[in-house]
This record gives structure tokens, C-alpha cells and sequence, in this order.
């Protein structure tokens, strides 16, 4: 186990934003308990948090509980308690053979294969759905459909969508979130044997927007996931896939790209279960700071079973922090169970863009705007590269261009 | 023809204790094509000068002037400097992480000359100026200083210094670290970059090495802030001999 964060500026921010510049002590626990065990944490393994899909199951959040220690808790305590719109909402798709979008009732088979909610967030949303968007993904041609959310309103919401992909099916899916949004959701995603799918879950979305959402995945017999989340856009946007590798030869890629402006708060808690043997999972993040506030946090959490021998594993998270008055977080933990993998390893760094790389760049004649530009392209650019659709790509070497300009007229 | 003066040039620097005056009224004139060599122990404020040339943030001009070609540089920012001529290859080069040489090379090209280089024979020149320094094609596609040696960082900084094609160029410590072959490698480099464009050199050392390899028209002995004694390549010999003792106790004394 290693942790490893770096904060680089602790000037608290005394404007209103949604990330705190430190957590309150109350919120840390920084102070002696009164238990006297100061400072003792107990051994749990990853996969044995507590579970339930029934939000009375969970106690009151109060930002002490291991998941939510690092989140703003205050800034959306409707979501974690207060009663939500689980109602049907409008979306827009392409139409692409082999892949069907529909609402599903609650009693669909699918629903709770995936997963189950670990807090309270999560659990709230699973209460309080009324139907489920589904979509299906059949047939062993490539294609790419994109599911976009763009009216989603400023109540609080629950939502849930189950993604299925039948076995041998192909393609690439595009889940597109722009707009406002208070919305606290469950994502599951099914692969059958030899699926192969790629899921991109795009976050851009307005500034007052606040988005909890966690994605549980299973993974059949020699099937494959890549899933890459990219967020640019809300004020508070936290992400948390969960994949289960639950089938012999299964295999996972999970990408992340994220750009944290002044006071918005992104953070990612990705879990990678290795259940089956011959297994391989690749993790790796990487975001940008820019701004007094911007706050990003990342927690890696991969778990080698007892079964999985044969486990190839590596889960990696780099930041690259262009101002003062940001924080980034980062944490890879890494459990095994089984000494008879193939590998095993995480990395975590930190680094800042700093005053003597501006200098250098300026000296070769590159102005101040480009040097910055040029760093944050060249950084972000190796997790587009990877996504696998030409198009998308391109859109996003234009979005994170879009963000550098944006931030610049701050 | 190119002409870069600079003239009785007050610099200080902030730190901890307060603000350290470093240079104390510095005279100089480098011509086009001409080759000058600062030498000077350590703490003489050599470097500062370089970076005082380049603009560097950390230092401050209090008076004085650097003109190139009766343009004062002073007042540009950093990247107009470049782009005005002037370069500085660095003791130190910094690294930077997700930019490849080859986009960085580039990137500054197309800055310094205003409109991006014809893709052919851009790509033709950077193989041909990186096989001459010895650096091997891989380098192209690896970060910028990342993870190179500190000889790979100097063959770096010649490689700019041929393609970017400035009017002057000020090589800070530019022999500190390396071996004879390597010395050899990057002295040739500088050689040829004057040959081809004939632009002056500002040569910053602490030892006389690199001079048996570029060829020094002036020699300035670089003591206390100041230019204390100036001469041909022959004082540069005499200080191998003798040392900077000499100066140093003329300075303590003064």
C-alpha cells in the first residue's frame, strides 16, 4: 500500500467555491478521538465495504467516511439525503443498428448485476429511479453511438442506466453530459463473452453543475472495457467506476482525462477487481490544474484476488498543476491476495509547470500562452490518443484547447 | 551587420537577505561573426549576465542598457527577445513533460520566424543537425530534457541553436559536464552554426577547455560584477597557466 498527495499551495481560498482549499479539521478527523486510537485504521479489504441499494441502509453522510473524506460533502447534501426527481428525462441518441435505447422498468433482470451502492449518494439514486435507461449493444460489427443528456434542469435527481453488450457485440459508446445538473446516479455496465466495448462518459457540463456518479462493470470470459472518462465542465463532478473482473481472460483499459479550473472540485475513485485468473487491468489518469481552488482528487484502488492468478495489473495517475492555489490528490492502493500474478504495479506523480519550463519555452521565442498551451496539449493528449475514435479525438483536443482559452480570459 | 551592445549594465538579484547587487557596470560589444569569451570565477556573476541577456524574471536591471542593433532589449518580454535574435543555451535546461522534441522544435521555429517551416526540408535539417550532433533519432519523439543525460541536455541546446538560427547566442557553462568526446560534439556544433548563419557568440566558462575547440577572437576576464581585464585568445592562455588568483586579490584589495 503507498499513498502519495500533493498539495501545492495551502493558502486557504476565502472565495466560495466548490472545492475547499483544505477539508475542515472537523471534516478530516484531525483532532484526538475519543477512543484514544488516534490515528488507527482499520484492515478492510477493498471488495468487503458495506453494500446496499436502500439508502435507509446508510447512515447521515457527515465527509468522514472513507469515500467521502475528500468530497465537499456540504455543497450537495441534497443528493445524499434529501428526496429526488427519479423520474424519466429527456435524451437524444444516434441511430445505429445494433444499439438499442430504451427506458426499462425497475424489475429488469439486469438491474444489480453489475454492482451495488458502497454510500449513500449512490444508494439514494438506486431508491429513487422510476425507470432505467438501457442500452443494448448487439452484433459483431464496430460502430459508435452516442446517448447525450444536455436537459437534465437544476433539481436534485436520481437516475440509473444499465449498459449491456451481448456477447461477441462491438462498439463505441459516447454518454455526453452538458447542461446544469444536480444529479446522483448508477451506471451498470454487463459485457458478455467477447464483448468489446469501449464506453466514453463525457462531462461538460455547465458551471453550477453538480454530477455523483458511479459506474459498476462486469466483465465476461475474455471480454474487454475500455472506459474513459473525460470531465471538463461542472462545479462538482465526481466519478467512480468500478470494474469487476469477473470473467477468465477478461481485460480493462480505464482512461481518464480531467481539467479542474478555479473552484471546481473533480475527483475519481476507480476500483479494479481482479476476480478470475488471467486477468489485465491498465489505469491510468491524468489531470490538469488551473486556478485558485481547483481541486482534483484521484484514488486507485486495484484488488488481486485469491483466484486470480495470472493477474497483470498497473494503475498509474499524473497531475500537472499550472497555478498556485490548487490541490491535487492522489492515492493508488494496491491489495493482493495471490502471489502467483505476472505484475503488479501503480505510480503517482505530481508535478508542477513551473516558472523555469515558462522561462525556457519564452526563450525559444514561444509566447507565454503558447508555452502553457503546448505543455497542457502535450500532457493530456496521450489519453485522447487512446480513445479509438477518430472524430471524438479530434472534438477533444478542441475541448481541452476551448478549456486553455477559457481559463486564460479568467 | 548585427551588433549587440551592452553598456555599463547595473543588475541586482532578491534573496533572503535582501537585494544583492551582482553586476556593477558591465561594457561590452560583440559584432556579428565575432566569438567573445566571458571567463571569470565562480560567484563573478557570469551567469547572471546570461540571464540578464535573456530576461530572466529573477533578475532586475537597475541601470544601464543592452541594445541589439540600437533596439533596446531590456524592456522585451523573454519570448520577444528570442525573437528578436538573441539565444541562450543554457547551464541547466529545464524539463519539459508531454512536449516531444520534435513538436517543441517546431513550436519554436514557427515562433521565431512568424510562419511555420516548409515540412520538408524542416524535417530534412533537424535529421541532419541531430546525426551531426550524435544524437539518435529516438531523441525526436522523447520529452524535452526528460530523462537525458547531462550531456544529451547541452547536444540539445546546440541542436536549437542550429535550427533556430538566432543572431546571437550566449553559451552559459556550456562545457561544464561533459567529456572530451562529447566537448568535441558540441564544439563542432557551435562551429558549424557560426560557419552557416555567422552570428556572434557570447562563450561563458570557468575553464579554458572548450577554448582549444572554439576559437576565441576576445577574452574577457569577468571579476566582482565587472569586466576586469580584456585581451586577445593569449589571455586566455595565461589564465590556464595562472589562474584567477591574481585578479581576486586585486578585487579583495579594491
Amino acid at each position: 500500500m503507498s499513498a502519495a498527495s500533493a498539495q501545492l499551495n495551502s493558502t486557504p481560498t476565502t472565495a466560495v467555491t466548490a472545492s475547499e482549499a483544505l477539508p475542515t479539521a472537523e471534516q478530516h478527523g484531525i483532532k484526538e478521538h475519543s477512543d484514544g486510537r488516534f490515528g488507527y485504521v482499520p484492515v478492510q479489504t477493498r471488495s468487503d465495504r458495506f453494500k446496499s441499494v436502500n439508502v435507509a441502509d446508510f447512515a447521515a453522510v457527515t465527509g468522514r467516511e472513507a469515500v467521502w473524506k475528500l468530497s465537499p460533502v456540504k455543497k450537495f447534501a441534497d443528493l445524499t439525503s434529501g428526496p429526488l426527481d427519479g423520474s424519466v428525462y429527456p435524451i437524444d441518441h444516434t441511430d445505429v443498428a445494433g444499439v438499442r435505447v430504451d427506458w426499462v422498468d425497475r424489475s429488469d433482470s439486469r438491474i444489480g448485476s453489475a454492482g451495488a451502492p458502497e454510500e449513500r449518494a449512490s444508494a439514494n439514486a438506486w431508491s429513487s429511479f422510476e425507470q432505467a435507461l438501457s442500452i443494448t449493444i448487439s452484433g459483431e460489427d464496430a460502430k459508435e453511438a452516442t446517448v447525450t443528456r444536455a436537459a437534465l434542469g437544476s433539481g436534485a435527481r436520481g437516475a440509473h442506466t444499465i449498459i449491456e453488450a451481448k456477447p461477441f457485440s462491438r462498439a463505441i459508446l459516447i454518454l455526453e453530459n452538458t447542461g446544469e445538473a444536480r444529479l446522483t446516479e448508477n451506471v451498470e455496465i454487463i459485457l458478455g463473452e467477447s464483448a468489446n466495448l469501449t464506453v466514453v462518459s463525457l462531462q461538460e457540463w455547465g458551471d453550477s453543475a453538480v454530477h455523483l456518479t458511479n459506474h459498476f462493470a462486469t466483465i465476461g470470459r475474455d471480454a474487454r472495457l475500455k472506459h474513459v472518462v473525460v470531465t471538463l465542465g461542472g462545479s462538482i463532478v465526481r466519478v467512480n467506476p468500478s470494474v469487476q473482473l469477473t470473467g477468465i481472460g477478461s481485460d480493462t483499459e480505464l482512461l481518464g482525462l480531467y481539467f479542474a479550473d478555479a473552484g471546481q472540485h473533480l475527483e475519481q475513485q476507480v476500483f479494479v477487481n481482479h476476480v478470475a485468473p488471467n486477468t489485465r487491468s491498465r489505469v491510468t489518469y491524468k489531470g490538469a490544474l488551473q486556478g485558485q481552488g481547483a481541486r482534483t482528487v484521484w484514488i486507485g484502488d486495484v484488488l488481486i484476488g485469491r483466484e486470480a492468478a495470472g493477474t497483470d495489473s498497473y494503475e498509474q495517475n499524473r497531475n500537472l498543476v499550472l497555478t498556485e492555489g490548487t490541490r491535487a490528490d492522489s492515492i493508488p492502493n494496491l491489495e493482493i491476495e495471490t502471489g502467483d500474478i505476472t505484475g503488479a504495479g501503480h505510480a503517482s506523480a505530481t508535478g508542477r509547470f513551473d516558472d523555469e519550463q515558462l522561462f525556457y519555452l519564452q526563450s525559444r521565442g514561444i509566447t507565454e500562452d503558447e508555452a502553457r498551451r503546448l505543455v497542457v496539449r502535450g500532457f493530456l493528449s496521450e489519453i485522447v490518443q487512446q480513445i479509438g475514435s477518430p472524430l471524438l479525438e479530434e472534438r477533444l483536443q478542441a475541448a481541452v484547447e476551448a478549456e486553455l482559452t477559457a481559463t486564460e480570459d479568467n | 551587420m548585427s551588433v549587440l551592445e551592452i553598456k555599463d549594465l547595473h543588475v541586482s538579484v532578491e534573496t533572503d537577505q535582501g537585494t544583492k547587487q551582482i553586476l556593477h557596470g558591465v561594457n561590452l560589444t560583440i559584432n556579428e561573426g565575432e566569438i567573445h569569451a566571458i571567463m571569470g570565477p565562480n560567484g563573478s556573476g557570469k551567469s547572471t549576465l546570461a540571464y540578464t541577456i535573456a530576461g530572466h524574471p529573477k533578475y532586475t536591471v537597475d541601470s544601464g542598457s543592452i541594445l541589439l542593433d540600437g533596439e533596446e532589449v531590456t524592456t522585451m518580454t523573454v519570448d520577444q527577445r528570442a525573437r528578436a535574435g538573441l539565444f541562450l543555451a543554457m547551464q541547466y535546461p529545464v524539463e519539459i513533460p508531454g512536449v516531444t522534441v520534435t513538436n517543441f522544435l517546431r513550436t519554436a521555429k514557427t515562433a521565431i520566424d512568424g510562419t511555420a517551416p516548409p515540412i520538408r526540408t524542416w524535417i530534412k535539417d533537424v535529421r541532419e543537425s541531430m546525426k551531426q550532433l550524435r544524437m539518435d533519432k529516438s531523441f525526436a519523439e522523447r520529452n524535452v530534457n526528460e530523462g537525458f543525460s547531462g550531456g544529451e541536455k547541452k547536444r540539445n541546446e546546440i541542436l536549437q541553436l542550429e535550427l533556430l538560427k538566432p543572431k546571437f547566442a550566449v553559451l552559459d557553462e556550456t562545457d561544464s559536464g561533459l567529456d572530451v568526446d562529447a566537448l568535441k560534439i558540441v564544439a563542432e556544433g557551435v562551429n558549424r552554426a557560426k560557419e552557416n548563419t555567422g552570428l556572434g557568440l557570447l562563450l561563458i566558462t570557468h575553464y579554458t577547455r572548450i577554448l582549444r575547440y572554439i576559437k576565441p577572437d576576445f577574452v574577457h576576464v569577468f571579476v566582482d560584477g565587472r569586466i576586469a581585464e580584456q585581451g586577445g585568445p593569449e589571455l586566455a592562455d595565461r589564465l590556464e597557466d595562472e589562474g584567477y588568483d591574481r585578479f581576486l586579490t586585486e578585487s579583495n584589495v579594491g
